[in-house]
């Protein structure tokens, strides 16, 4: 079975008044029908411009280049008008804060019914079945009557539960979902990952899950990228992650967390030091400043993300814990 | 760990809201009500609920930034509710409050020498510039900030730094009790880290007692001694922070805990989550009876005849349910 997405080499700038900023470098990975793949990484670590990056949704003084393949298409350099034949279609992406991604003046049916006629052609009437029938799978109570409200009428959970209803509207092959959940309390964040759970049983959706919160991908995830200064520093199964994870800033992320089931010693490990800029990226690893274990080869060269065992690889010159 | 320092019976906080259209008239919000607790010297206490329960307002309140419409607060015996600026003054020294968002809780046209010297020179008038200095220099050190750096702006630095900044202010006074209003939810992770240790080692030092006010339950576990869960304004349980998460009580305890994504995907995906339904009733119209019941999988009509007291779980344990003893552990 051929990977739905394919990415290459990825690399994004920006050119700003201040000079260039390498915000992703070297990128590669892939994603399968039917998989969900977490990709973690705090803020400023490149993550989420990887996927604005694939949707061709960057700022207008960012550049991409290298290659990603959607279901064998070459998404780089594409036309607009042919991009969006593809996003919102097979490819949706949803956000984190779903009032500023809806908009305030139109009914959520307008806003709904619209990608259908637009993409799919359906009627008005057609249209508005459809989108009563997926405010209803999301689990939006009176779906019947909801579905003619404005934005402002729905609780934060619910808004970001009409945006997942859009978003799957078109039956997408791949959901990018940047930090759906941050904004969200917890028992209502518990409701929406159950949600993306049964989507991805029942429809076979890929999932994307960008987000900081390492439990929210514990849960979900199949396998898991880490993120750190712009690059990949960790991939590999989510087990293999958070049972052995072999980056050391893997390490010190998981490390780092409080935990909720077991009563940790009396300090929690803090990785020292601030995540770094991307605009003034250290020459070596740009992890170096925060490593316990430095040596002098992380100074001058940027370790490659290299294979290490069946779907794992990392980029640390440290040999294997 | 055994003097009370702070003792909260009763506390209300009611704003007057219009009702909506334009005779509508103005209709009360229970934000806090009826909340009492009692802080012990040296002591945290983790105050911990969704976004709207009043977590926030009840931090204010106890510190008289907000006036309570109901109840009382005392400080080491003495009343402080309702106190004029000018009599409420020498009690600010020994209660200090730090805020969520770092960057905008600092004045962007200060230094941070001025930022974090600026409560000495309200309350220690008297103090000269230069001890003032060598102060505020002292007190960065202490919170991990190069003294060097004196006279830079805010914006020169990172979020997490920010937030030691506002530690530093708060700080300076040497204060007895700092309010902790969602310190380190707008930091990563491995920087919420470092501020957590940082205000526990601060803890140790100076013997400080904490209000830790959070949504964030791991984080509380964490730095909590104690820990009360507030739904709508009214407390659904407290207990020490072992038992909480180990024999929690209150139906609502129960789903927040389980709601919580756990960072090892073996426990996450084999626990059993209590799924509430539906969001978090208005709170200008709160059900009758439990404010809870609602959302609770186990309601009765009883529920919605009787609002429930705090009743003893167990020494320092307190629910309030009706059907805590029926529904078990």
């Amino acid at each position: 079975m051929s990977p739905i997405l394919n990415v290459k080499n990825l690399e994004t700038r920006f050119q700003t008044l201040d000079g260039e900023v390498s915000a992703v470098n070297g990128i590669d990975f892939h994603l399968h029908k039917g998989e969900s793949l977490g990709v973690v990484g705090e803020s400023g670590s490149g993550k989420t411009q990887i996927f604005l990056s694939i949707m061709g949704l960057l700022a207008k003084n960012g550049r991409s280049t290298g290659s990603v393949k959607f279901k064998g298409q070459e998404l780089i350099g594409m036309k607009t008008g042919e991009l969006n034949k593809i996003r919102g279609v097979t490819m949706s992406m949803i956000f984190q804060d779903p009032m500023t991604s809806l908009n305030p003046y139109l009914k959520i049916s307008k806003q709904m019914n619209e990608v259908l006629i637009e993409h799919q052609g359906r009627t008005e009437e057609e249209a508005l079945k459809e989108s009563i029938q997926m405010l209803d799978l999301v689990g939006i109570p009176e779906a019947r009557k909801r579905v003619h409200m404005y934005p402002h009428e729905f609780s934060g959970g619910m808004r970001q539960r009409v945006m997942i209803a859009m978003a799957l509207l078109c039956k997408p092959d791949l959901l990018i979902a940047d930090e759906p959940t941050t904004a969200l309390d917890v028992t209502v964040q518990a409701q929406i990952l159950d949600l993306m759970r049964n989507l991805k049983k029942e429809l076979d959706t890929a999932i994307v899950m960008i987000t900081h919160d390492l439990g929210v991908v514990a849960g979900l995830c199949d396998r898991v990228m880490v993120m750190y200064g712009g690059r990949i520093v960790e991939k590999g199964d989510v087990r293999n992650i958070f049972y052995d994870a072999q980056h050391p800033y893997t390490q010190g992320l998981l490390e780092s967390m409080p935990r909720l089931d077991e009563a940790k010693a009396s300090k929690l490990h803090a990785i020292p030091g601030q995540p770094p800029n991307l605009q003034n990226l250290p020459v070596g690893c740009a992890f170096q400043d925060r490593c316990e274990y430095r040596k002098d080869q992380c100074l001058s060269s940027i370790p490659n993300l290299i294979e290490f065992a069946e779907g794992r690889a990392k980029a640390c010159f440290r040999e294997a814990s | 760990m055994s003097d009370t320092i702070l003792n909260v019976e009763d506390l209300k906080v009611h704003f007057q809201v219009p009702r909506g259209g334009f005779f509508g008239g103005r209709v009360p919000l229970k934000a806090v009500d009826g909340v009492s607790f009692e802080l012990k010297s040296g002591e945290t206490l983790g105050i911990v609920g969704e976004s709207g329960c009043g977590k926030s307002t009840l931090g204010r309140a106890v510190l008289q930034l907000i006036e309570p419409t109901g109840g009382n607060v005392a400080w080491l015996g003495s009343n402080i509710t309702g106190l004029d600026a000018k009599t409420m003054r020498p009690y600010r020294k020994d209660m200090q409050i730090i805020f969520q968002d770092p960057l905008a809780s600092l004045n962007p046209r200060m230094t941070i020498g001025e930022i974090i010297g600026e409560p000495l020179k309200t309350h220690y008038p008297e103090i000269s510039r230069k001890d003032r200095r060598e102060k505020v220099r002292q007190m960065m050190d202490k919170v991990g900030l190069l003294p060097q750096m004196i006279n830079r702006y805010p914006h020169e630095f990172s979020g997490g730094q920010c937030q030691r900044i506002g530690i530093a202010r708060a700080m300076i006074l040497e204060p007895k009790v700092i309010v902790c209003d969602e310190p380190v939810s707008a930091l990563d992770v491995s920087i919420q880290a470092q501020v957590v240790n940082l205000l526990q080692d601060l803890q140790k030092e100076f013997g400080l007692s904490l209000l830790f006010i959070s949504h964030d339950l791991s984080v509380v576990r964490h730095i909590s001694h104690r820990i009360m869960v507030l739904y709508l304004g009214k407390v659904m349980e407290i207990a020490p922070k072992d038992a909480i998460y180990a024999d929690p009580r209150h139906p609502y305890t129960k789903a927040l805990i389980s709601a919580v994504p756990i960072p090892d995907p073996d426990r996450e995906r084999n626990k059993e989550i209590v799924v509430l339904q539906g969001d978090l009733p208005s709170p200008i119209a709160p059900p009758s009876g439990c404010v809870f019941r609602t959302r609770c999988p186990f309601a009765d009509d009883e529920c919605a005849k009787t609002a429930p007291q705090p009743e003893s779980v167990e020494a320092g344990h307190t629910v309030s349910c009706l059907h805590w003893q029926k529904l078990g552990g």
